[in-house]
């Protein structure tokens, strides 16, 4: 407990200074990138926990990004003026309704983006639930092959569908009032209080990820991953826990959704798309599969090379080079226990392994 | 819907059917023999259509399919000598993650070499406008050529497995890889062969569809992804059942644009995938108790 | 006396040398947010080229009112994501001027606000009518309208005394827009859509979309998206017998696209640009000049065919020049007023007519009415 607590005060010195380098040299720009990273690193860390520690292969995890951004931003650019009725009137007082201008100097009336948010999550949540069941039952090639499809076919509903701006995304996303005084938005004055916003909801779920790897269900998950059948007569009920584990996953893969959409404003078809699930993937192999602080470090340096244009046309090829090398000769990642204990042993000088 | 119509649906199906049927065989070839779904045999089909255009500049045409396909091929067999051969059983995710960069690696290589630009071989046949009336239905000489050659491919795969040396080896070694080495079979050169007859038939695929529609760097995805959906709807392991799903899966996805926006027509192929993956994994035509065995 | 007044003049001399000198260290800093690669490179890649050709070119002869210009492009791959993440870095960090592009209608519109909030002049390359429709004060595009197209494919089809049509439209920006309009425009023109159908832009087959069309009854089958998917449109329309008039958008202003399509595209008629036809525009003609100045160092230096899309950029890259030219000053306001205040510039897209009502500057005439025969574009009906 207390190493963790050491680990977390540690990482968030690392985000502090960062943030007060940035602001010596000069260059708070840079913060915009490392807060796109952080939420990116939202989703990369739970499926970290479901690949690997649970051992469970997602490709589709963009897909339930897509759900919580996409509903989250549906919801609060939709404009219901134009409707009257019943319904509108009733959600009007329960408060749900927010009114804002919008860039020409009309007016919307569209959901507040609290309530957008909750139903975006727990929506993605009870799909997680709904097709979890029937998904999990499955092994190897069959397993990643269903979620591939289940990504696939988020992609494919909303590239068809007008009412979610078919190819080109929804724009206008407003900002997301998380508190009175701090919001979640892309507004240049808001930048360093975005930042720490950000990587806060990264050390928060951070927090929730080590303490449920070092429980009674973490021990459970790393029984499944090394031998179902044998956890199975365990007595341990693998299917419950690993449909635990599925959802959890994707409920931090849609409210990364939800904050990263209205962090930008906007959303687009490609953040459902299999090569965002595939670089998701490739992020929790190179950091090490079963290493939350390995994956989260790997995340916030890729993402961020990624975004600042640093791959330039190669962008998606980088990813795909990581995980053929990182298969190929690492299968249990870069920043692997073991590796670390060796490398440790060789400075050691003593040829020890540690143990 | 009167007949004509429902006819050139059915037409516009079975062509497209063919082509799945075809990439799904190329699934079933390695996967029989390996036990490894390739993620990256789209990118073959992409890589005989590009080639070929290529070759076509300064080879007439058939000389210029054969020497894209020969060149996939060789290129086939590349990939699975570095990439596949040393791995020491490999886990399943170890070989799914590889395969799946894999894929993206042909990808960008194709798409700095190529460019992002579409292109198509001629019309085996006629042209872009010709096509001959049967019964009220029209069809593009290019589609007999399409459901004609797969056709000659499905047979003469049928008789490579039956009667020649390497092909009743390679079964061998998909029905018991280690009692096959102890026959003296080398496994590892069968993998190999495997990749390269994958990686050929995918090819010669490519070249037959690119007149009618084209190919672009990025074709081979969604072409993996149907191929996938109709090697389980037949039965993983299956190719004469490919074919059939194959022609299924295309008349419906022509059949589906009737009752939704076209936009959505490639979601049907994923939504069917689905459904079989979870009600029925063994596909249409596999056997259950053989599926539940089968290791993965 | 004669000494004194060489001396002031001397030192004015020395002051301008030297004002001269320091400001021509001053770089004009405009950004460029194109898809190079990715899903819309056709609209990218050459729009990248062109501007790149124009800067070095400007830069050659000494910039901008003595101002060389720093051309950032960077490719946005087509994903609004990334447009987003680099319409903040070029305003922000490498504060530039003004941002040309993107590429597409749906990045344009996600990044129109950041535009708007860093008062950063944007001369966006994508066609939807939303981008100034309604106004916004920093944002013009350099396409012809929407609406200008239509009207002259339904006037053709009036001629052609074709009612009954069949549409077909791709399910990006581009498309919906077109499909707006088309819905919008079809009744007070007398044509009636029969059928209509969205494709994914990625499509590969509409065989059987088009078949729908055919068995509708349709007299003329009309295809509006900028994608190769137009290509597979004609192929399949006219293998199934169709044999109508197809009518494409001005998305096919590509040579490539004829060829992708073969014999199928011989007779398609659609709205475009003068560049396509310019060895057949009269001298007297006011963008004949500039058309073909384009056209030839563009296929000079790429080998490559020039297309509408890279004259965009071209309208866009140059709008800005003589802006800046006019407003004599790099001051965002002032060079945002010059443009708005630009009439009469000659572009490839057409003579453009600014206003503080009208962000686009084209009108009707913007367009010819052009075919392909025997493989290449012609002016159709001449």
């Amino acid at each position: 407990m207390r190493k963790q607590g050491l680990q977390i005060a540690g990482f968030a010195a690392v985000v502090a200074a960062i943030q007060l380098m940035a602001h010596v040299t000069g260059n708070p720009y840079h913060l915009t990138q490392l807060t796109m990273s952080a939420y990116y690193s939202l989703v990369v860390l739970g499926l970290c926990i479901l690949t690997g520690y649970a051992g469970q292969i997602s490709i589709g995890h963009a897909g339930f990004f897509a759900i919580g951004g996409y509903l989250s931003a549906l919801l609060t650019t939709y404009n219901l003026s134009a409707h009257g009725g019943p319904i509108v009137s009733v959600l009007a007082a329960m408060g749900i309704l927010t009114r804002r201008p919008d860039l020409y100097g009309g007016e919307l009336l569209t959901v507040h983006p609290w309530p957008a948010c909750i139903f975006a999550v727990l929506t993605a949540v009870a799909i997680a639930y709904a097709i979890g069941g029937p998904v999990l039952k499955l092994k190897g090639h069959y397993l990643a092959m269903a979620t591939l499809g289940f990504g696939i076919i988020v992609y494919r509903i909303v590239l068809g569908t007008e009412l979610v701006g078919s190819a080109d995304g929804i724009y206008d996303v407003p900002a997301f009032p998380l508190l009175p005084g701090i919001a979640v938005s892309g507004k240049s004055s808001l930048r360093v209080m975005n930042y720490y916003v950000a990587w806060g909801f990264v050390i928060l779920g951070m927090v929730f990820l080590l303490n449920l790897v070092r429980s009674r269900v973490g021990r459970a998950l790393a029984s499944i991953h090394g031998a179902e059948d044998a956890a199975e007569a365990m007595g341990i009920p693998t299917a419950r826990y690993k449909l635990k584990i599925f959802v959890v996953s994707a409920a931090f893969a849609a409210v990364a959704g939800v904050l990263l959409t209205h962090y930008n404003g906007g959303i687009g078809p490609s953040e459902s798309s299999v090569m965002k699930s595939v670089r998701y993937l490739a992020i929790v192999a190179i950091g090490g599969m079963a290493n939350l602080w390995g994956t989260l470090l790997m995340s916030l340096l890729l993402n961020y090379l990624s975004l600042r244009g640093y791959f330039g046309t190669y962008d998606d090829a980088v990813f795909g080079v990581i995980l053929i090398l990182i298969m190929l000769f690492a299968p249990g990642g870069l920043l692997r226990r073991d590796l670390l204990e060796e490398v440790k042993g060789v400075f050691r000088g003593n040829g020890e392994k540690a143990s | 819907m009167n007949i004509e119509l429902f006819l050139q649906y059915v037409v516009a199906g079975i062509t497209y059917g063919t082509i799945y049927g075809i990439v799904a065989i190329g699934f079933n070839i390695i996967y029989n023999t390996t036990g490894i779904i390739n993620f990256a045999q789209g990118e073959f089909v992409m890589l005989g259509g590009m080639a070929a255009v290529t070759f076509s500049r300064f080879l007439p045409l058939p000389a210029a399919i054969l020497v894209a396909v020969l060149v996939t091929t060789a290129i086939g067999a590349l990939i699975e000598i570095l990439f596949i051969r040393w791995l020491h059983r490999p886990s399943v995710l170890r070989m799914i993650v590889i395969t799946i960069g894999l894929s993206i690696l042909i990808r960008e290589v194709a798409l700095h070499i190529w460019g992002e630009s579409v292109r198509a071989l001629p019309y085996f046949t006629g042209t872009s406008v010709t096509s001959f009336r049967l019964g009220g239905v029209y069809i593009s000489p290019q589609v007999l050529w399409v459901v004609g050659i797969s056709t000659v491919v499905v047979a003469s795969l049928g008789g490579f497995f039956r009667y020649t040396l390497l092909g009743m080896q390679m079964r061998a070694c998909a029905a018991n890889r280690d009692a096959a080495r102890l026959c003296g079979i080398s496994a590892k050169n069968m993998v190999t062969f495997s990749f390269m007859l994958s990686a050929a038939i995918g090819a010669l695929g490519g070249c037959i569809v690119s007149p009618i529609t084209y190919v672009q760097y990025d074709s081979g995805v969604p072409l993996a992804i149907k191929g996938f959906t109709v090697a389980i709807l037949g039965g993983l392991g299956n190719s004469l059942a490919s074919a059939g799903a194959g022609m299924l899966l295309g008349i419906l996805e022509a059949f589906s644009i009737s009752l939704l926006p076209a936009a959505y027509k490639d979601a049907i192929s994923v939504a069917i995938l689905l459904v079989i993956l979870f009600a029925r994994p063994s596909g249409l035509f596999g056997s259950t108790e053989v599926t539940r065995l089968k290791e993965f | 006396m004669r000494g004194k007044s060489g001396v002031i003049i001397g030192i004015m001399a020395l002051a301008l040398f030297l004002g001269a000198g320091a400001q021509a260290a001053e770089p004009i800093r405009v950004g460029a947010i194109l898809a190079v690669t990715g899903p819309a490179s056709f609209l990218g890649g050459p729009e990248a080229r062109t501007l790149e050709m124009l800067a070095e070119e400007v830069n050659a002869k000494g910039g901008i009112n003595g101002h060389k210009v720093e051309l950032f492009i960077m490719d946005s791959e087509g994903k609004p994501e990334k447009a987003v993440s680099f319409a903040k870095q070029l305003i922000e960090e490498k504060k530039v001027l003004a941002i040309l592009g993107p590429s597409q209608s749906g990045e344009t519109m996600q990044i129109k606000g950041i535009a708007e909030e860093g008062k950063t002049i944007l001369l966006s390359c994508a066609a939807a009518e939303v981008i100034v429709n309604p106004v916004a004060k920093w944002v013009f595009k350099t396409p012809q309208k929407d609406s200008d197209a239509i009207l002259w494919i339904f006037g053709q089809m009036k001629k052609m005394k074709i009612s009954k049509i069949g549409f077909l439209s791709g399910n990006d920006g581009f498309g919906q827009a077109g499909k707006g309009q088309v819905e919008k425009l079809a009744p007070e023109n007398g044509i009636t859509i029969l059928a209509s159908d969205v494709y994914d832009k990625a499509a590969s087959d509409l065989t059987a979309e088009v078949t729908k069309l055919k068995a509708a009854g349709a007299e003329a089958i009309l295809n509006w998206s900028i994608v190769p998917a137009q290509s597979i449109v004609i192929k399949n329309a006219r293998q199934i017998g169709f044999k109508g008039p197809i009518f494409q958008s001005h998305g096919f202003g590509n040579i490539k696209y004829v060829e992708a399509a073969g014999e199928a595209a011989e007779g398609v008629i659609f709205p475009a640009g003068r560049l396509l036809v310019v060895d057949v525009l009269p001298d007297s003609h006011p963008q004949k000049a500039i058309l073909v100045k384009y056209k030839n160092e563009y296929e000079k230096k790429y080998k490559e065919d020039a297309s509408t899309f890279g004259g965009h950029a071209w309208d866009a890259f140059m709008i800005l020049a003589k802006a800046i030219e006019k407003a004599g000053s790099t001051d965002k306001e002032k060079v945002r007023d010059a443009i708005e205040n630009l009439k009469g510039f000659v572009g490839t897209g057409g003579v453009f007519n600014f206003s503080a009502a009208d962000h686009n500057g084209l009108g009707h005439d913007a367009f010819e009415l052009q075919t392909v025969k025997k493989g290449k574009f012609a002016l159709y009906g001449k």
